[in-house]
């Protein structure tokens, strides 16, 4: 389970999380909405271990994750599909691949069952990573990430920029996670998409916690969202 | 001489320059390709190279043993000041391009002034382990077909063909390094994205530690193989480091490939004008070089534009 307690953090001076406070749960999915600029990626980085915590907690399991050096925090198991996937664009898939095996030693059966989730990367794992599709390159950013084994998976705008069949394959892989025990966070902008998949929904204003919602409160009043994010 | 023959003496000579610059920037390049910072400091580790050879090798009394313990230590002993310089004085700037630029400059002068303390002003020869003298053929057309014949002066000696071994294998290691090994993988995807890499476990700071340990270490070795050429001197540092800069430029910031053609490029222009016209008219030319690939190639030979 992953537990932000009262978190501010931001950019150098800028402070832009102010006592954010959130839980993720094993075999749930999260998901984190809010206006462009609220935070939400801000939020990610700052349970990566990318920015500095200006105060708060990060708690994995009871563990403070919140001042390790950044490189520790994946390795305590933490999966990161960061917005505009951010791949190595000038290595190639399967090297990709590789920079997630390392970070936690993982088997190599792990590489094999990602690659039977993704074959279209198995026909492509000697291509430069920048030279795929938009499409591919989603999968080789979530590919990437499932290689580190994670118990946590953090998943930024995952379908942005998608079509219909890509949105369905990586909602798919995000179930079949769920079900296995991942504890899941989800930025998501398409509200239908929230409505489908999350077992809890979580509003993000101004750096910190507007409303919160679990599956069955959305059910009961699907307009809840919508009159929360002002669209 | 005739012409044939004198122009192969001076593309041998140009290929031990070219040899020699081609590790030393290759030190230069890789800091700036993984680290984007640039080591000013970098030719004070060539002449540390070249001033711990002459340290080691008469502290073993000379003779091919202190060459080849030099040959060992001195990259040892530079990478690993490097790699002290990094932790404590890097690493604390944020590996901020201007303060780092600033940090190497005083970084300069300390290893200069620490020099000249304790080695003192002069100039000092390191005797090569071997030296023979071995000539070379050349082809003539006579009357009879083409033949050999061995032109008088022709000729270069074993320690330079040595030179241009060893920077070749160095340069070879490096290359399979960086792109055959995890090693090799972790620096490129550092260098890719630094943010993302730390996001997948990979500890930055200290691939950054150690790729400017690598940098000096280079550095430190061509310092090693040239004072046989070319005697130890402490000021040795300031034109190496403005030669490595030019190769550099010339090659494309961060790339190996590009960083070895330039070497190759001014190494060999160098020999040649050196010895038909003047080394001056050689530097001249370099430089000239320098500043017409920053206005139509900015990005170097073999360099990415900017993304
Ligand atoms: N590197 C940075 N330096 C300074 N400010 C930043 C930086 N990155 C983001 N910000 C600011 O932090 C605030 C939150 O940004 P963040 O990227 O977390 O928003 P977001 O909720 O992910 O938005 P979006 O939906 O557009 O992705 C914004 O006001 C943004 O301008
Ligand atoms: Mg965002």
């Amino acid at each position: 389970m992953l537990e932000l307690k009262n978190i501010a953090a931001g950019y150098g001076p800028v402070r832009v999380l102010h006592g954010l406070s959130l839980t993720v749960r094993p075999g749930e999915i999260t998901c984190l909405l809010g206006r462009n600029g609220a935070g939400k990626t801000t939020a990610m980085k700052a349970i990566m271990g990318l920015l500095p915590l200006a105060s708060g907690q990060v708690l994995l399991d009871g563990e403070d994750i919140g001042r390790l050096p950044a490189h520790e925090v994946p390795r305590r198991g933490i999966g990161y599909i960061p917005q505009g996937r951010r791949l190595f664009s000038d290595l190639t898939v399967a090297q990709n691949l590789e920079i997630g095996m390392r970070c936690r030693h993982s088997p190599p059966e792990v590489r094999d069952r990602v690659l039977e989730m993704f074959p279209r990367l198995a026909d492509r794992m000697g291509q430069r990573a920048g030279t795929l599709s938009g499409g591919e390159q989603q999968m080789l950013a979530t590919a990437r990430a499932l290689c580190v084994d994670p118990r946590v998976l953090l998943l930024d705008e995952p379908t942005e920029g998608l079509q219909p069949s890509m949105i369905a394959l990586i909602r798919d892989t995000v179930l079949r996670l769920r079900d296995e025990g991942v504890a899941i966070l989800l930025v998501e902008q398409r509200l239908d998409a929230v409505l489908a998949t999350a077992d809890r929904a979580v509003i993000l204003e101004n750096g910190a916690v507007r409303a919160e919602a679990d599956a069955a409160e959305l059910r009961a009043e699907p307009d809840l969202l919508r009159r929360h994010l002002g669209v | 001489m005739e012409f044939g023959p004198h122009l192969m003496l001076a593309v041998l000579e140009g290929a031990v320059t070219a040899a020699v610059l081609a590790l030393m920037a290759s030190g230069l390049s890789l800091v700036f390709g993984v680290m984007r910072v640039v080591n000013v400091a970098h030719g004070q580790f060539f002449m540390l190279g070249a001033v711990l050879a002459w340290a080691v090798s008469s502290a073993l009394g000379g003779g091919a043993v202190g060459f080849v313990a030099a040959l060992l230590l001195a990259p040892v002993i530079a990478g690993a000041l490097a790699v002290a310089a990094d932790l404590t004085v890097l690493k604390r700037v944020g590996y901020d391009p201007e303060r780092t630029i600033v940090a190497t400059i005083g970084l300069l002068y300390i290893l200069q002034q620490a020099a000249l303390m304790t080695y003192g002003p002069e100039a000092r020869p390191v005797a090569p382990p071997f030296n023979d003298r071995l000539a070379l053929p050349w082809i003539e057309f006579g009357p009879e077909g083409p033949g050999l014949i061995w032109p008088w002066g022709l000729s270069i000696t074993s320690y330079k063909l040595f030179v241009m071994g060893a920077a070749a294998a160095v340069l070879a290691g490096l290359w399979a390094l960086m792109t055959r090994t995890g090693i090799g993988l972790v620096m490129r995807a550092t260098q890719l994205d630094r943010e993302t890499a730390q996001a997948f476990g990979i500890p930055v700071e200290r691939v950054y530690a150690g790729v400017f340990g690598l940098g000096a270490a280079l550095a430190a070795l061509a310092g090693v193989l040239i004072v046989p050429i070319q005697q130890a001197h402490y000021l040795m540092g300031g034109d190496a480091l403005l030669l490595s800069f030019i190769v550099v430029i010339i090659g494309g910031l961060g790339s190996l490939g590009g960083t070895v053609i330039a070497a190759l490029l001014i190494g060999l222009s160098d020999g040649i004008v050196s010895v038909f016209f003047s080394p001056t008219l050689a530097k001249i030319l370099a430089t000239l070089l320098v500043a017409l690939v920053l206005v139509f190639r900015p990005e170097g030979l073999m360099g990415k534009a900017a993304r």
